[in-house]
């Protein structure tokens, strides 16, 4: 049978029509939004003091607490996928607590924590309720979830032979993670940040509890989605959403076209 | 020399128990025994990689049975060669010299010499995702043989290589362990591995290892490897 007739089987057309389906519905979603307004609304509307503020206050929330959630990954990631110690099972689902819970829990544990004594004694140093550092703790807790998630699968694929190589040759373990692992996991870490990044972007709950919606304060890009609506502004909520889709395409072509390079 | 005492280890229902061996200075020993009866795990005692329950491991005169891997002075060589996938051949084989700051100028020199003996001059820029199998096995050997160890442990190097690769790279192993004196163990399941390359031969059976005859059909490295007929 030839290439061609075999990819018109009764099986592969079925799967096609399915994934056709999907697609459509995706697009169809997008396609509404983008047409129920027009260009000149959608760019009045991005051209407001608080819609640019809400846009960069996201750019730079998200690539913080992205950048903190790798950080946090790398190095739980690794004991979860090469540590052998009692509790592993424990820990490793104990961990996928932020990604199970519904967002606003989220938030509502933050806000709860910083009125214990521990929580007040942080807050005196460095204060996160209603701030921007709170909208950082907010996307950091959920992102560096999905982040520890990312680089276990990273070093489960890395083999381990080269850092017992490396110890051999004269290398402590942490010189050996440091100097032949974690190069070779660059393309995961790039992973995990985006995807903790992707993540960030999007998190409305535990920031709309724990560090409010104060426009020109702690406003961010899903706050704005969601202000602009309750007070019936409907192109500024579309053209935000609109925004937003368009920073997710960014990094998932970003995701895929740097990640082959790195 | 490498001295294994009384060495026991398990993991579940896998156990070795009082292996005892001894590898004399300069020789080349082989272990053989079936897939899946330890001498991977063998190697890696020896290398301190894993710790035994009970037991010596000596190098030389000096007990290494607690000490960490980097302080034994061996060469490790997986069955895969285990390369550091972003590193080129040239790091690849300067790395323990980096790691012990030799002079940029001796790493140099003892790579280009080292790349020289091993017939990999011409890969020094490569990474290791575009070598041949049988490359891959070189260059391992001489990141092995690049700090001067005393010892050199080989995991099967010759077992994924085609008939005329394995005759090639069996020679040079032969020549180097020679030329550079060292003492290596070479784990393999090929029998007319062990009758061209060892002056001893050792087989572990059952958690235990014993000496067995070597064939008188010797490999001195000075010609190309004869596959003793069935």
């Amino acid at each position: 049978m030839s290439t061609r007739r075999a990819w018109l089987t009764p099986f592969w057309m079925g799967l096609a029509l399915v994934a056709g389906f999907y697609l459509a519905f995706l697009v169809a979603l997008l396609v509404s939004t983008a047409t129920y307004t027009t260009p000149h609304q959608i760019w009045e509307a991005l051209g407001t003091p608080e819609i640019r503020y809400s846009i960069v206050l996201s750019l730079i929330t998200c690539t913080a607490s992205a950048l903190l959630a790798v950080l946090l990954a790398v190095p739980v990631g690794y004991l979860l996928s090469r540590g052998r110690f009692t509790g592993k099972p424990l820990l490793d689902a104990a961990l996928d607590i932020p990604i199970v819970l519904p967002p606003m829990v989220v938030g509502l544990c933050l806000l709860i924590f910083f009125q214990t004594a521990a929580g007040k004694l942080i807050e005196h140093a460095v204060p996160f309720t209603y701030t921007v550092a709170g909208v950082v703790l907010a996307q950091f807790v959920i992102g560096a979830a999905f982040a520890v998630r990312t680089m276990r699968s990273v070093f489960d694929h890395l083999s381990s032979r080269p850092e017992d190589v490396a110890m051999t040759l004269g290398c402590s373990r942490g010189q050996a993670v440091w100097m032949v692992t974690l190069p070779a996991a660059r393309r995961g870490m790039f992973a995990a940040f985006s995807i903790a990044w992707s993540r960030s972007l999007g998190e409305f709950g535990p920031i709309l509890v724990f560090a409010g919606a104060t426009r020109m304060k702690t406003e961010v890009l899903p706050t704005s989605v969601f202000i602009e609506l309750s007070v019936g502004r409907l192109e500024a909520a579309i053209a935000v959403s609109l925004l937003m889709v368009a920073l997710a395409l960014v990094v998932l072509v970003a995701v895929r076209l740097l990640g082959e390079r790195l | 020399m490498i001295h294994l005492d009384s060495i026991a280890w398990n993991a579940g229902s896998f156990c070795l128990e009082n292996v005892c061996f001894t590898v004399p200075v300069g020789r080349y020993a082989m272990l053989m025994g079936r897939t899946g009866c330890g001498k991977t795990t063998l190697l890696e005692i020896i290398c301190g990689l894993r710790t035994p329950r009970a037991g010596q491991v000596l190098i030389g005169d000096s007990d290494m049975t607690h000490e960490l891997p980097a302080a034994r002075g061996v060469g490790y060589v997986p069955q895969d060669g285990a390369l550091f996938p972003t590193f080129t051949v040239r790091e690849q084989i300067g790395f323990a010299l980096r790691l012990r700051r030799w002079p940029a100028d001796e790493i140099t020199a003892r790579v280009a010499q080292l790349t020289d003996e091993l017939g990999v001059t011409h890969l020094l820029n490569r990474l290791p995702q575009h070598l041949s199998g049988g490359e891959r096995q070189r260059v391992a050997l001489g990141r092995a043989l690049a700090a001067n160890p005393k010892v050199l442990l080989l995991d099967e190097p010759l077992s994924a290589l085609d008939d005329e690769l394995r005759d090639d790279l069996a020679a040079l192993l032969k020549r180097v362990q020679r030329e550079h004196g060292i003492t290596v163990l070479h784990i393999t399941h090929s029998r007319a591995e062990a009758a061209t390359l060892a002056d001893v031969v050792f087989r572990l059976d059952d958690g235990r290892v014993s000496e067995v005859p070597v064939t008188s059909d010797k490999f001195d490295g000075s010609e190309s490897l004869k596959t003793p007929q069935p």
